[in-house]
């Protein structure tokens, strides 16, 4: 896929914009990857034509206008929580812009993402209920299945200011087979100035991993993976010792084959200055999924996406318990 | 994509790609005369097949582009060039970041504009194309653009979208202007006219706003004339505006200034040639 290339040559590498010569092509993909505001944000100050300049400003106020919606979102639930006491850990697009990180410049930030501990989970959701948030499922079965088998509250959604918010207490579902230490990871959390916390800067990356590859079918993988190289980029120049750090925390969360993918990926693609062996062949693979898109924006490569669909349920759950769990949405269909 | 249309509307440019012929073919022909795009569009739409095999079996065309719709329902390929309208309409509700976008109708005066903005069925789009035949210059019967910095509306002069008994319009029109009969739609019959040729091509040419009207249809009104509050105007446009919350402050402030300059009236009509009526007494007092 040309363009999906041109893309990810162009957020690594601004200098190459005399390379586009089909700006609308690659805004199409742009925006159907979600990396528009991402995109706008390493172009800026260049010398582009007119119009698209208007347009990737226009994405970077979007951007921006999503930065405050998200913190304000975060800001509503510290503010339900408090009252508990337990800490709150924001993750993925939120904790990028409330601590500041490079990754968040210009990022869409779809659902505020929380982790709290286990036990503290029944609690939350009262909470949560409480302060206007309501179950968006009402199937009794999906119910079930998500505080049964999964590492986050079904999706609750405010009644008044319609966003959602995604409770988890681990970063994988349950019924996968690597378990991080959770204990460990809410115990190295960081403060913010608010009192909600992040991450730390290694398990950061580890749940950026995990969620990438350990989790789900790639759709937005190329974004996913950009958040990766810069915060990659960012915490190995704060921290000398980061990388040794990371690759230790990655073996104890049994997530070091999912880290380190994650990284000979981001140092192919994005040019990470992480040298952590060449692509291996099934890389190949992933490389494939993460650029099947055109310039019109459409999904290609039906056989390549299909085969991670089908892998991302493999990854969730044992055979025989994916064989029941698609039997009972079949039938409710 | 094999069929492939870009169209220039105003200050906005879209790339229409569509699996087959039919939709492009009548784009071409409705919007036959306008310019061709230069450069980067704003918006790519894409009408495509919901599942691969509908491509040739009972062929569906779904509503797709840059910013999608996940319920949008498709339509059946015969309606293909109502599915172009609807996923144009759909990337400047869902995309458009460049200008506050008001669901109203526009038409200028001496370079003077005026906005008709209602509830679908208020008449706005009937009242707009009307006037725009009669001595007015026609900016659009779907979207208003009104400029963040310098409060201008531009015109965004759209094929005009006429139904059920606003068709009767239509007697007399030059037949090159008008789009195909289109039955069975989700709202009726619907048939797409062409703006004239002047508001075509002065669709580069924004125009200073001059009064906000509120208009409502209905067959057993007495014609009436109402002031609008400016408060009542701003609450009324928030709910008019695809875009306004995702615009934050500055679409505020365009809101404010725009509200707080001009006069806001509603109207209350029985027919068109009464509510061309009234709007040409406001215009001549105000």
């Amino acid at each position: 896929m040309r363009e999906a290339r041109l893309l990810v040559r162009l957020l690594a590498d601004p200098a190459r914009v005399g390379e586009v010569r089909d700006w609308t092509s690659l805004i199409a993909l742009a925006r159907a990857e979600s990396l528009i505001g991402s995109l706008a944000c390493r172009l800026e100050g260049l010398d582009l034509p007119a119009r698209v300049e208007a347009l990737l400003e226009a994405a970077r106020r979007d951007g921006e206008s999503a930065r405050v919606q998200a913190l304000w979102e975060s800001e509503m639930a510290r503010r339900a929580l408090a009252p508990l006491g337990v800490p709150v850990i924001l993750l993925k697009g939120t904790a990028y812009a409330a601590a500041g990180l490079d990754a968040g410049r210009g990022r869409s930030i779809g659902d505020l993402d929380i982790l709290v501990e286990r036990p503290a989970l029944a609690d939350v959701e009262r909470a949560l209920l409480a302060a206007g948030w309501e179950w968006v499922k009402e199937d009794s079965y999906d119910d079930l299945y998500y505080r049964r088998w999964m590492h986050e509250l079904p999706p609750l959604i405010h009644r008044e200011r319609d966003r959602m918010i995604d409770v988890h207490h681990a970063i994988l579902p349950l019924t996968a087979r690597p378990r991080p230490d959770m204990e460990a990871m809410i115990a190295d959390r960081v403060p913010l100035a608010d009192g909600l916390f992040i991450l730390s800067p290694p398990d950061m990356i580890v749940h950026a991993a995990a969620h990438l590859f350990a989790d789900g079918d790639m759709a937005g993988g190329l974004r996913n993976l950009w958040d990766i190289d810069r915060l990659l980029r960012e915490f190995a120049e704060r921290h000398p010792d980061f990388w040794p750090a990371l690759r230790e925390r990655a073996r104890r969360h049994r997530l070091l084959s999912a880290v380190e993918r994650a990284v000979r990926l981001a140092h192919h693609l994005y040019g990470t200055p992480a040298d952590w062996g060449r692509l291996k062949a099934t890389d190949a693979l992933y490389r494939r999924r993460l650029l099947a898109r055109d310039g019109w924006g459409r999904a290609k490569r039906p056989l390549t996406r299909l085969g991670f669909y089908v892998r991302s349920h493999l990854l969730r759950m044992p055979p025989l318990m994916l064989a029941r769990h698609l039997w009972v949405k079949a039938r409710k269909r | 994509m094999r069929n492939v249309f870009r169209l220039k509307v105003g200050p906005v440019s879209f790339r229409i790609g569509s699996q087959w012929r039919e939709p492009v073919a009548a784009l071409r022909r409705l919007y036959a005369g306008y310019p061709e795009p230069e450069g980067v569009c704003d918006f790519t739409v894409r009408l495509e097949a919901e599942r691969m095999w509908r491509r040739w079996l009972r062929p569906s065309v779904a509503i797709r582009g840059d910013y999608v719709l996940p319920d949008a329902a498709p339509l059946p390929l015969a309606l293909g060039l109502l599915a172009a309208e609807m996923a144009m309409n759909l990337q400047m509700a869902l995309g458009q970041k460049q200008f506050l976008l008001l669901h109203a109708a526009s038409v200028e005066r001496d370079g003077r504009a005026l906005l008709l903005t209602g509830h679908s069925g208020a008449g706005k789009s009937t009242l707009a194309a009307l006037l725009g035949e009669r001595g007015w210059r026609f900016m659009g019967d779907e979207f208003a653009l009104l400029d963040l910095e310098d409060g201008r509306l531009h015109p965004f002069p759209r094929a005009v979208s006429l139904k059920n008994e606003s068709l009767g319009l239509l007697n007399g029109v030059d037949p090159a202007r008008l789009g195909p009969v289109l039955t069975g739609t989700p709202k009726g019959t619907i048939r797409h006219l062409r703006p004239n040729p002047e508001a075509v091509a002065r669709m580069g040419e924004p125009a200073r706003p001059a009064l906000i009207l509120f208009p409502r249809f209905g067959r057993d009104l007495e014609p009436a004339i109402r002031e609008v509050g400016a408060a009542e105007s701003f609450m009324r446009l928030t709910q008019a505006s695809t875009n306004y919350v995702a615009l934050g402050e500055r679409g505020f402030d365009a809101l404010t200034r725009f509200v707080g300059a001009l006069p806001s009236m509603a109207i209350d009509y029985a027919d068109t040639a009464q509510g061309q009526a009234l709007v040409d007494q406001l215009w001549r007092t105000g």
